[in-house]
């Protein structure tokens, strides 16, 4: 799903350079749930950034879904990313003065699905993560785990094959955490794949596998569950949607 | 998307209220000072009877003093009216499709309900053409005709405001109205005219009322009529009787003729000097031939309408929108950067630099629209606060469509401009360095 080889990336100031990724080589592959996991300053955001397409890089090459994104003018960049990649932000990042179904909406719209398809995938987005009885309130009017919650349902609406994770529980408290890190289970589970970036050791432990950053530069990478291990979360698709129940 | 960036501008402009009324408050005073000045000049400079401008035509003679030309600063010029007996005989010619000569008088009206008491009104002493050759429309009745002018008989048409004075707006044709002792029968009442330019007499005031009623030429000489218009002279003659000053070289009736053709206009120049060489026989215009005839709009600049002060008030005020749009890219510009993170969203989540670049001159063009429509409420009280200053008459400035779509399209064109800068800036941002930090 993704392979990186021999990514490296420098921010350049006047007085100084920063090497943020060095000669990084990393592989996902298709229906993976990795964490990325290292102390500030690693490199793991600016990882998540070149891998959501958000970042360009000096060296090295990247495959997305197969295909070299490397040379991607700024369209087809912005098309990719609406396409075949979700985000989920440690901040949410929902807009204050949209409602739910209108945050939804936004990458929804950007790839131009006729009203009637954005609608019933809005009302079902919203329906996995717990809040279709929510669709008219704005943000403010929602806890921080309902906001991720709304995050999650804004990335899965338009169904991409990668949902890139930037310490998706950073700004939750430890109930709300272990509802959202379930919610990722059962979008998992339902064949996405997944790549978060965080230092919380707990969430880390729950992904199929472990990429750890130094210096940018992936220091070593384990399975902490082999595939059988891991807890098997509800199927998006069957039964009652896990969030709801919590 | 265009209906999606419309409703995302209007949430943008209520998110931030106080700045969204400074930049539509910038807009608005620039529209509205912009677009009053460019009102007036616009009126002033507007074709009256556009459909033939170009077959009617003012006469011009030069019967001036041999010594010197009519107009020193302007030495090619002859004098813009015409005397009397030159009217007269050029009427009799009837060489032209119309024509008509005329002079504004004033007469006492006498009253016609026994409670009301005399006043003056001001008249337009004519020839029977007015009425047709300047598309004059009527509510009741009709002007005079040529046998009703040959005998000098006592007709007037009205004005439809002397009318609803005198006859309560009734149909007055018939009726009959004394004035300077005279029994005037009532030919006609004319509907609302205003021509704006008043193009057939711009020497007595482009941008007066139109004459409140109008008699026959003839009566000048029967009821001796005598003009409250501009009048020159150049040669030293002894007045002693109306017939005389009917008779003398001082020029004050206008003339005007309308051509078949605006191709006609050579053969009439040498019809004017067929005549004037006659006259240089009887002693009269002693200076080389210089006869004209001027179309409406040539006429307008003869006199200069549209004073030069106008154009440059129009240019300042226009300057002074341009500084009310960059008073707008720095406001749009800190709006922008302030709402970088939702772009930068926006980006993460798929919307192209065009997308969010077309988004941002959306919203800058809804607020031009705004202060657009601000800006047409300021421009309605700068118009009627002009017709105070001048005196103009009541709807003599008047703002129509042209100039509200005008308004409209400079606010939001000129709006969209100031926003090219700050909507590049901000979808240039790198989408990567806000999400982080939101």
């Amino acid at each position: 799903m993704l392979q990186m080889t021999q990514i490296q990336k420098i921010y350049r100031t006047e007085l100084i350079e920063t090497h943020a990724l060095r000669e990084l080589s990393v592989t996902v592959q298709e229906g993976e749930f990795v964490a990325l996991t290292g102390s500030s300053g690693s490199g793991k955001t600016t990882f998540l950034n070149i891998a959501g397409l958000l970042e360009s890089f000096e060296q090295g090459t990247y495959l997305l879904d197969g295909e070299d994104v490397s040379h991607l003018s700024d369209n087809e960049r912005s098309a990719y990313r609406n396409h075949k990649i979700g985000f989920i932000f440690q901040s949410f990042n929902l807009i204050p003065d949209l409602n739910l179904f209108e945050n939804i909406d936004v990458p929804l719209r950007y790839r131009r699905f006729p009203r009637a398809d954005r609608k019933q995938r809005i009302e079902h987005a919203l329906e996995t993560v717990g809040l279709a009885s929510r669709m008219k309130h704005l943000p403010a009017q929602l806890s921080g785990g309902q906001q991720q919650r709304v995050a999650i349902a804004r990335a899965i609406a338009g169904e991409p094959r990668l949902m890139l994770a930037d310490e998706p529980t950073g700004n939750l408290d430890t109930t709300m955490a272990q509802q959202v890190l379930e919610l990722l289970e059962e979008i998992h589970a339902a064949g996405t794949t997944i790549v978060i970036v965080t230092h919380d050791q707990g969430l880390a432990s729950r992904a199929q596998r472990n990429i750890q950053l130094v210096d940018g530069k992936v220091l070593e990478e384990e399975s902490p569950h082999t595939q059988e291990e891991i807890p098997q979360a509800v199927m998006l698709n069957g039964g009652e949607p896990l969030a709801a129940q919590l | 998307m265009f209906k999606y960036d419309v409703k995302l501008a209007f949430k943008s402009m209520r998110r931030n209220p106080i700045m969204t009324a400074l930049m539509v408050a910038a807009i608005a005073v620039g529209i509205g000072v912009s677009m009053t000045t460019l009102t007036v000049y616009y009126m002033m400079s507007s074709n009256p009877i556009p459909e033939k401008s170009d077959e009617l035509f003012a006469v011009t003679l030069d019967s001036w003093s041999p010594l010197r030309p009519f107009d020193d600063d302007n030495p090619e010029r002859a004098p813009h009216q015409l005397t009397y007996h030159d009217a007269e005989r050029l009427l009799s010619f009837a060489e032209a499709k119309r024509q008509v000569a005329m002079f504004e008088s004033s007469l006492i009206i006498e009253p016609v309900k026994a409670e009301d008491l005399p006043f003056e009104a001001f008249a337009r002493v004519t020839s029977t053409d007015f009425f047709a050759m300047f598309d004059v429309p009527f509510i009741h009745g009709s002007g005079w005709d040529k046998t009703t002018d040959a005998a000098a008989e006592p007709v007037v048409v009205l004005g439809k405001q002397l009318n609803e004075k005198l006859f309560g707006g009734e149909n007055s044709v018939g009726n009959w109205l004394t004035m300077e002792g005279t029994r005037f029968r009532v030919a006609g009442v004319i509907d609302s005219w205003e021509p704006t330019p008043r193009f057939y007499d711009p020497i007595n005031g482009a941008f007066q009322e139109i004459n409140e009623m109008f008699i026959p030429l003839s009566l000048t000489r029967v009821l001796e009529l005598s003009s409250v218009g501009s009048d020159w002279g150049w040669k030293s003659e002894e007045i002693t009787s109306f017939e005389q000053w009917l008779n003398s070289e001082a020029v004050w009736i206008q003339y005007f003729i309308e051509l078949e053709t605006a191709g006609g206009r050579g053969e009439y120049v040498a019809h004017l000097n067929a005549y004037v060489n006659e006259q240089k026989k009887l002693g009269r215009f002693e200076r080389p031939l210089n006869n004209n005839i001027y179309n409406v709009e040539e006429w307008m600049d003869y006199h200069e309408v549209v004073a030069n002060d106008a154009k440059v008030l129009v240019g300042l005020s226009f300057l002074f929108l341009v500084v009310c749009l960059l008073s707008t890219i720095a406001l749009t510009l800190t709006k922008f950067i302030g709402k970088k993170a939702e772009t930068s969203l926006r980006r993460a989540l798929g919307a192209s630099r065009q997308t969010i670049f077309k988004q941002q001159i959306v919203e800058v063009a809804v607020i031009g629209f705004s202060g657009g429509l601000i800006g047409l409420a300021l421009v309605t009280l700068g118009l009627q606060g002009i017709e105070y200053l001048y005196d103009s008459p009541e709807g003599m400035v008047r703002f129509d469509w042209v100039m509200v779509l005008t308004a409209l399209g400079i606010a939001i064109v000129s709006s969209m401009i100031a926003g090219l800068y700050p909507a590049w800036r901000v979808c240039n941002i790198p989408p990567a360095t806000q999400l982080k930090t939101q």
